[in-house]
């Protein structure tokens, strides 16, 4: 009967009651939604960031990684490749590279790039270049001497064309300016116009033999079938490469990133509190307000013998109930938010801020639901609710029965 | 006075003064008012408006403390109580019926009766049982399911006066219930609260100024400035 009272006393005052609920509702949205949306950008830019060539673990000669030059090429690379697949989880991916910065001219324009040597077959398990990215053109065959792959972006600042011809300039491993011209057979779309701009992809041999690297290679990157393996397989890697060979997990290799990442939960949790703070004025001046008008009747009840006691723990059935409903509703609607955006392809952010794929951002963003984010929500919202609701439930109690009947 | 425990006295006040400051004035309501209820009485305090009556019956109510003097109602002394014994107490042994009736909205005839019993932690079943005998006791069968908005005042009244007595009360307290109530609906109802007080030996102590009231009072103790004018004994 103190439940079905309490139900009946929020519906007394049906407008206020929907007031309270929808500002419940929108503060549980925002927190959800406008978190999922969060999440899904911090886990794309993760996405991406793995995705351009970094993947979870790589493997350089020792000096590389401070100066990323040919003089730090692994050489040999052929005995470290041939351990991988017994190393590394069942399940992994594992890519060699040559990688080396570089010149691109064309008649018009010149650029510095990242000139990429790539073995077709296994660079698209690790990395986001491959057939699927091509919007013009074709992709690297294995036996491709002189194509070369460019992004839409370079393509456009070059202001060239499919089948026209880059050429490239770096140091080879003598230390001599090696230069050749590539014929561009393929273009490619990524999801940063920075890795458009920045990449340029040959066949491995074809970069090995400009760079007169013999089998040698820049980098192994190699991607797990698990993110959580990834300190346990780098720890083993360490271990059983020769000394000469660094292992760096993509935390070190993205340490901005890996940081940003360690504060995003503090950030949830500061956005929730920031929409619970302006959602609570709201919660505490209507739960007030109820309040004040049934004064008198708190008086009568505490004439017929109700304690303060059980006064409050009315008030905060009611509150419980306003939140229970408004978390309900918020939780659905932030659902079904969710799941139309992800079905609609999520949201095209370079409409709204140019250049933001610099920062790493994926153009379109999907929202992520964390169960932990979606419980964290409803926790905040609950028990900071009935905790705001205490103010109004203790002033309701503290009336003297005769107080209370005089109240006005 | 002689405050020593009676059974048969379910009240006894013993020089009770009361003075409410009302900004800087002090209004002396009660100046040291003494009197005995005994079980089964139907007294009436009679006084104008400001007499102090309305005072008196909250300080025995316990719903207002007294600034000096001792009152025991069935046994228990006010001045040794905290406010949840006096929660307790009114839970327990006193019934209240107020002039503009005081049901709680939103729960019907037969919630609003049983409610005090929801308190006291008596099983849904005999909380039911019971509310709905004590409302055909006072004419309302079949109005069980109404809200206090689908009923007369007199209706209403009647509910709050089964309300008052269904969990067997040592007394009860009736600030000026024919207050709101037409002279037929009033005197329906007096003649319902005798039959009360007659049948069931409720003691039933009214505060009123109207003369009907005092007509059907066994007792009729006139309460002027603050003080017993007269006290007597029909």
């Amino acid at each position: 009967m103190h439940t079905a009272l309490a139900w009946r006393n929020i519906w007394r005052n049906p407008r206020r009651t929907a007031v309270i609920l929808a500002a419940i509702i929108i503060g549980v949205w925002a927190m959800i939604f406008l978190g999922s949306l969060m999440r899904g950008m911090a886990g794309g830019m993760v996405k991406n960031a793995i995705d351009t060539l970094t993947g979870h673990i790589q493997i350089h000669q020792k000096g590389y990684r401070s100066d990323p030059a040919i003089e730090y090429t692994m050489t040999d690379p052929e005995p470290v490749l041939s351990d991988l697949d017994a190393i590394l989880p069942p399940g992994s991916d594992w890519a060699g590279r040559v990688r080396v910065h570089a010149m691109a001219n064309n008649a018009r324009h010149s650029a510095g790039v990242a000139f990429v040597g790539i073995d077709p077959e296994t660079e698209p398990l690790v990395s986001f270049i491959g057939p699927e990215t091509l919007i013009e053109g074709r992709y690297l065959q294995k036996d491709d001497s002189n194509a070369i792959l460019v992004g839409k972006a370079l393509l456009e600042k070059f202001e060239t064309h499919l089948g026209y011809k880059l050429v490239l300039m770096a140091q080879d491993a003598d230390r001599e300016v090696a230069s050749r011209a590539f014929r561009i057979t393929g273009v490619f779309d990524a999801e940063m116009a920075a890795a458009e701009k920045g990449f340029v992809f040959v066949n491995r041999s074809a970069a090995q033999k400009m760079l007169k690297m013999g089998r040698g290679l820049s980098e192994i990157a190699i991607v797990l079938p698990d993110r959580e393996k990834v300190p346990a397989t780098a720890e083993i890697l360490k271990q059983k490469l020769p000394d000469h060979y660094e292992v760096h997990t993509w935390q070190e290799l993205l340490s901005a990133i890996a940081g940003y990442l360690e504060i995003f939960d503090g950030f949830m949790l500061l956005w929730y509190l920031i929409i619970f703070i302006a959602m609570g004025f709201g919660i505490v001046n209507t739960i007030l307000m109820a309040v004040f008008e049934r004064m008198r009747e708190f008086g009568v009840l505490k004439a017929l013998g109700m304690r303060p006691w059980w006064i409050v723990r009315g008030v905060l059935t009611e509150s419980c109930l306003l939140l229970l409903l408004g978390m309900a509703a918020g939780n659905l609607l932030s659902l079904g938010s969710i799941f139309l955006l992800s079905h609609a392809g999520g949201i095209d952010l370079s409409a709204f801020a140019a250049g933001i794929e610099y920062s790493g951002v994926s153009r379109i963003v999907l929202p992520v639901l964390n169960r932990q984010d979606l419980v964290t929500a409803n926790l905040v919202v609950f028990f900071l609710g009935l905790l705001i609701s205490l103010y109004p439930a203790i002033k309701a109690a503290r009336f003297t029965p005769v107080q209370a009947m005089t109240h006005i | 006075m002689d405050m020593t425990d009676h059974p048969a006295k379910i009240v006894q006040v013993a020089d009770v003064v009361k003075t409410y400051q009302q900004g800087s004035v002090a209004v002396h309501a009660l100046r040291g008012v003494s009197l005995s209820v005994e079980k089964g009485e139907f007294t009436a305090l009679a006084g104008p408006s400001g007499s102090g009556k309305t005072t008196l019956l909250n300080i025995i109510g316990g719903l207002d403390k007294a600034d000096a003097g001792e009152i025991t109602v069935d046994g228990n002394r006010f001045n040794e109580m905290r406010d949840s014994d006096l929660a307790r107490l009114r839970l327990y042994k006193i019934g209240f019926v107020f002039q503009s009736y005081n049901l709680i909205p939103v729960l019907s005839a037969v919630e609003n009766v049983e409610y005090v019993m929801l308190l006291q932690g008596i099983s849904r079943k005999e909380r039911r049982d019971r509310s709905r005998a004590i409302l055909d006791d006072v004419e309302l069968s079949g109005k069980y399911d109404r809200r206090p908005h689908e009923l007369s005042g007199g209706q209403q009244q009647r509910v709050a006066v089964a309300r008052a007595i269904v969990s067997n009360p040592a007394i009860v307290l009736a600030d000026e219930p024919t207050a709101n109530l037409d002279s037929e609906t009033g005197r329906g109802l007096l003649e319902m609260m005798r039959e009360m007080n007659v049948s069931k030996s409720v003691t039933f102590i009214f505060s009123t100024h109207d003369r009907m009231v005092m007509e059907y009072a066994r007792r009729l103790v006139r309460i002027r400035d603050g003080q017993v004018a007269d006290d007597i004994l029909k």
